[in-house]
């Protein structure tokens, strides 16, 4: 089936998220929509998807004009989505996951919930790879999860099937599997839009590549253009994909972990006897595939989780036991990964989210009364400094962009004494131009002489700005690694094989 | 690094004004409606799981409803109460057996129905102009004051613990067990000298409603236990207790009496009157404003508010933060419980000084939930939100004495008021307000609905 966009504008408000965007998948291509975060990839295929009615312009199918209601138009005109974050239920089996809002009955209101089992093995069959119609969606891994998704989308014929950010939450070698899965689904004679901006990803299965800029195509490159090429489209200018850093001077101070241990309320445990040791002056990027304990060992190093046992001890003062307020004052700077939860008050402007962890005493606090005037030269200094692209000090937090946020929360820490940073997933859902900002104050910070841990699951991220990088699978270390590691052993590395020369176990 | 994330485009700004038209373009860039689709599907997924957030949230959206919308829900509660009353008066329901025949005798009845009632609600809570003097003609505003002081204050202590995400369902509770207190205090010590017999009442009454109210905030803070249950369940707790204090003579009901029911507050422990004896106004009303400037003072510029606020709005935020959310979640409820007792004292210490019995409550613990969420959970609005109900108290009666209209009605209009604030949307619809910056998400929310039902 062929798709075809015409002219597509949806505006929100006063923003024009999609402005006059045309676009022509043909069956039996990969035809690649690349754009920085917040481009208005995902606005389009929420326009595609029925989610949103565009203000102008036409959806065309084998060039018939749809009218789309809703997904379940979409779906039925065979527009198959799957989503970043996926739409199955956690509790349900994947069977009745795929046969959920199109259930199969026999006789009245009996869910044929057999004809859903085949379907699922089928389909499973037909691309390699094994799914069990009755496990629990909730207890498999992403990587299946997505498979599900894609089983669910296919049931319904899909003729169109677009991945919007897939490979977030994917190993390497998953995102491999994927990507032959990808390619199989072409040579079907599907057409697929595959939404990313991992631009390594695109130069290996695009067909076709159409970059988005706000809100607009900008072009049209071959996979064959280069790195560089399709960044500079993608941002406007050319940016560097590297850290400009100079090689690591480690001092003395350290952050000396040993023998973590972190439970989950359930039980289970996250972080399994973590030993590490990172000295000021130094970055070590905790690399890994997201949800293998690297949360909630930066969560430990702040003092959120106050069970567990082992030792942090920071210039040799221990870090365990004290409490949050105690941890920020020994000098520990924190990004959490999830800014608008753990980072950000998104209705506080952004002034009140400056000061949000130092309302502890002087300047910003005096006798219990908050300095209205020192808090806000302060915040128009830091949003001056960080580049905060704001109308004002008075703007709620939430309002802004994930790059500008992330800036906020970096300005928050950064402005304190540090003794260490912590930064965890510092450039997830932050733009480009954004990312190579955040890097260079990630560097300045290590250049002060301190220790710094950023957890990444960006292996390009982990490879740029790490000294060292460690790796964890599973809530323990499989090795600590130097950053020119070539990035096949790491990827191995990320899926739990150790390589054959033991890393050092600092 | 002024162009560090790409998002200017390539052409420098001409002049300063450009630059910031530019800027606030920047703001409303493509980027923006994308970042905030993302994080709404990242809020909605944890949704699901913890219910206990979904509350919250919805709650917090409840109360930031803007004052657009408290506005409206005033004006389409008068409108439905008007409707009422033409359908319950009389005269008009005579004249609708001849409708057809004489359309204009219904009406006029319902023109007359209406503005009696209304003029009789004016008349009763504001400025009575068939009184002979200014002094009793200005009667009823005192009346609406002194109704409005307990609300006002009570009203205060259920928006302080909104604001750090808490639901005080527990204000009947806090007043009885502070009204006992002060109560006691009152009639039971004596020999004070008689500012310190007022002070010590006050301040027993203020511990009594801060103690039960920390009750609810410890066993949050410590177990987890829901805040709304503990403080319902309080709420019995206190008024079956205070029920048997003043049932069971030598504990708190007046020697000599068959009656659940306290002696009188000696004269000794008594809040003076604020305008003279002739009038109810007493300086209760003072304390309920001095507590709106303190609460306005402790959410706006007090480092300990700027906690509670972060708490309310985002809990892991502020954990993160270095902030002890169990700690601020003790110290506000005993703050709001603090608050209710003061409306507690005002009844026993200024309001009812001839003995009360387990119903000095009034129903003001919970007519404060109305008050604060119609007050947006700001002082300033509860201020105004206690003395419009106060009005309502005061005028209803009036309305009744005078028209014969049922208070009922008045009580109607009341909860209509709460039932329209509770549904924004609605009231945002149907005076055509902005929806604040959510034009997606009412079509998300839309098309949810249509992918569940396909």
């Amino acid at each position: 089936m062929r798709l075809e966009l015409r002219g597509i504008t949806k505006r929100f408000g006063a923003l024009v998220a999609n402005d006059h965007i045309d676009l022509v998948v043909e069956p039996g291509e990969i035809h690649c929509l690349l754009g920085e975060n917040g481009a208005g990839k995902s606005t389009l295929m929420n326009v595609l998807y029925g989610l949103y009615d565009a203000d102008e312009g036409e959806i065309l199918l084998d060039g018939e004009v749809q009218d789309f209601d809703g997904p379940g138009d979409a779906m039925a005109a065979g527009i198959g989505m799957v989503h970043q974050h996926f739409m199955l239920v956690p509790v349900f089996s994947v069977a009745e996951n795929v046969m959920l809002g199109h259930e199969v009955t026999r006789g009245p209101g009996l869910l044929d919930l057999e004809s859903a089992r085949a379907t699922v093995r089928d389909t499973a069959d037909r691309f390699g790879f094994h799914v069990d119609p009755d496990a629990v969606v909730e207890d498999l891994p992403v990587g299946v999860q997505q498979r599900v998704e894609i089983i669910k989308a296919l049931s319904r014929d899909a003729q169109v099937l677009v991945f919007d950010e897939p490979t977030a939450v994917l190993t390497p070698q998953e995102t491999d599997e994927l990507m032959s899965i990808m390619r199989q689904l072409r040579d079907e004679g599907k057409a697929i839009v595959f939404i990313t901006h991992k631009l390594r990803e695109v130069r290996e299965v695009a067909d076709r590549i159409t970059v988005v800029r706000h809100g607009k195509v900008v072009g049209e490159a071959e996979p064959t253009a280069s790195d560089n090429e399709l960044a500079s489209l993608m941002v406007g200018r050319a940016v560097q994909l590297t850290v400009d850093k100079q090689a690591a001077r480690p001092r003395e101070n350290e952050l000396a972990v040993r023998n973590l241990v972190v439970a989950r309320q359930d039980g289970q445990v996250v972080v399994d006897d973590l030993s590490f040791t990172v000295h000021g002056g130094e970055i070590l990027v905790v690399a890994g595939v997201q949800g293998n304990g690297q949360t909630e060992l930066t969560e430990a190093l702040l003092g959120l989780h106050p069970g567990g046992s082992g030792s942090i001890s920071l210039d040799g003062n221990e870090l365990r036991g004290r409490s949050v307020r105690q941890i920020l004052d020994a000098g520990v700077g924190f990004v959490p990964e999830d800014r608008s939860t753990d980072g950000l008050v998104g209705e506080f402007t952004i002034a009140e989210n400056l000061i949000l962890d130092r309302t502890a005493g002087p300047p910003f606090v005096r006798a219990g009364s908050l300095q209205l005037a020192a808090r806000d030269e302060f915040a128009r200094e830091k949003v001056n400094e960080y580049d905060v692209r704001t109308i004002g000090i008075d703007l709620p937090v939430g309002r802004l962009s994930g790059g500008n946020q992330q800036k906020v929360v970096l300005a928050r820490e950064l402005s304190r004494e540090l003794r260490l940073l912590v930064a965890a997933q510092p450039t997830r859902g932050v733009d480009v131009g954004s990312i190579e900002f955040i890097h260079k104050q990630i560097v300045a910070a290590r250049d002060t002489g301190i220790p710094v841990v950023v957890v990444s699951t960006e292996l390009d991220e982990a490879v740029a700005l790490a000294d060292r990088i460690l790796i964890m699978y599973r809530g323990k270390v499989v090795g600590i690694v130097p950053a020119d590691t070539p990035r096949d052993v790491l990827g191995l590395m990320m899926a739990g094989i150790a390589p054959e020369t033991e890393g050092e176990a600092a | 690094m002024s162009d560090a994330s790409g998002r200017h485009p390539a052409e420098e700004p001409e002049n300063p004004l450009d630059e910031a038209a530019q800027r606030a373009a920047a703001e409303h860039e493509p980027g923006l409606a994308e970042e905030l689709e993302q994080e709404r599907a990242r809020e909605a997924a944890p949704a699901i799981e913890e219910t206990d957030d979904r509350w919250r949230d919805a709650f917090r959206r409840v109360a930031a409803g803007g004052w657009a919308v408290s506005l409206g829900a005033i004006l389409l509660a008068v409108i439905a109460g008007s409707l009422m009353i033409i359908v319950t008066d009389e005269a008009v329901q005579a004249a609708a057996g001849y409708f057809f025949a004489r359309p204009g005798d219904m009406l006029t009845a319902a023109a007359e129905a209406v503005g009696g009632a209304y003029s009789a609600l004016f008349q009763g809570a504001v400025y009575n102009f068939g009184a002979d003097t200014f002094a009793a003609g200005i009667r009823p505003l005192t009346q609406t004051l002194t109704n409005a002081t307990p609300l006002i204050a009570a009203g205060l202590g259920v928006a302080i613990a909104f604001r750090a995400g808490l639901l005080n369902i527990g204000g009947q509770g806090q007043m009885l067990v502070s009204a006992a207190a002060a109560g006691w205090v009152g009639f039971g010590l004596t020999g004070l000298p008689v500012v310190v017999h007022l002070i010590v009442a006050m301040v027993a009454g203020i511990l009594a409603g801060a103690l039960w109210a920390g009750i609810a905030g410890l066993l949050k803070a410590r177990t987890g236990a829901h805040e709304v249950i503990v403080t319902i369940m309080l709420n019995y707790v206190a008024y079956y207790l205070v029920s048997y204090f003043l049932a069971t003579p030598g504990l708190m009901q007046a020697p000599g009496s068959a009656n659940p029911k306290t002696p009188p507050t000696p004269e000794s422990a008594t809040l003076p009157p604020l305008l003279g004896e002739r009038y109810n106004l007493h300086w209760g009303f003072v304390l309920s404003l001095l507590a709106v400037v303190v609460v306005w003072w402790l959410l706006n510029r007090s480092a300990v508010g700027f906690s509670y606020r972060a708490v309310g709005e985002n809990p892991r935020a502020a954990r993160v933060a270095g902030i002890d959310v169990p700690r601020a979640t003790v110290s506000v409820m005993l703050v709001a419980g603090a608050l209710v007792g003061l409306a507690g004292i005002t009844q026993v210490l200024g309001t009812v000084t001839t003995g009360f019995g387990a119903d000095i409550d009034a129903g003001i613990g919970f007519d404060a939930i109305t008050v604060a969420l119609l007050g947006n959970s700001n002082p300033v609005g509860v201020l105004g939100a206690g003395i419009l109900f106060g009005g309502f108290k005061a005028g209803g009666s009036a309305m009744q004495a005078a028209e014969g209209i049922p208070i009922e009605i008045v009580l109607v209009v009341q909860s209509l008021i709460v039932l329209f604030i509770a549904a924004p949307p609605l009231v945002r619809a149907i005076f055509r307000l902005p929806q604040p910056g959510s034009t997606p998400k009412k079509k998300r929310s839309q098309t949810a609905r249509k992918e569940v039902s396909a």
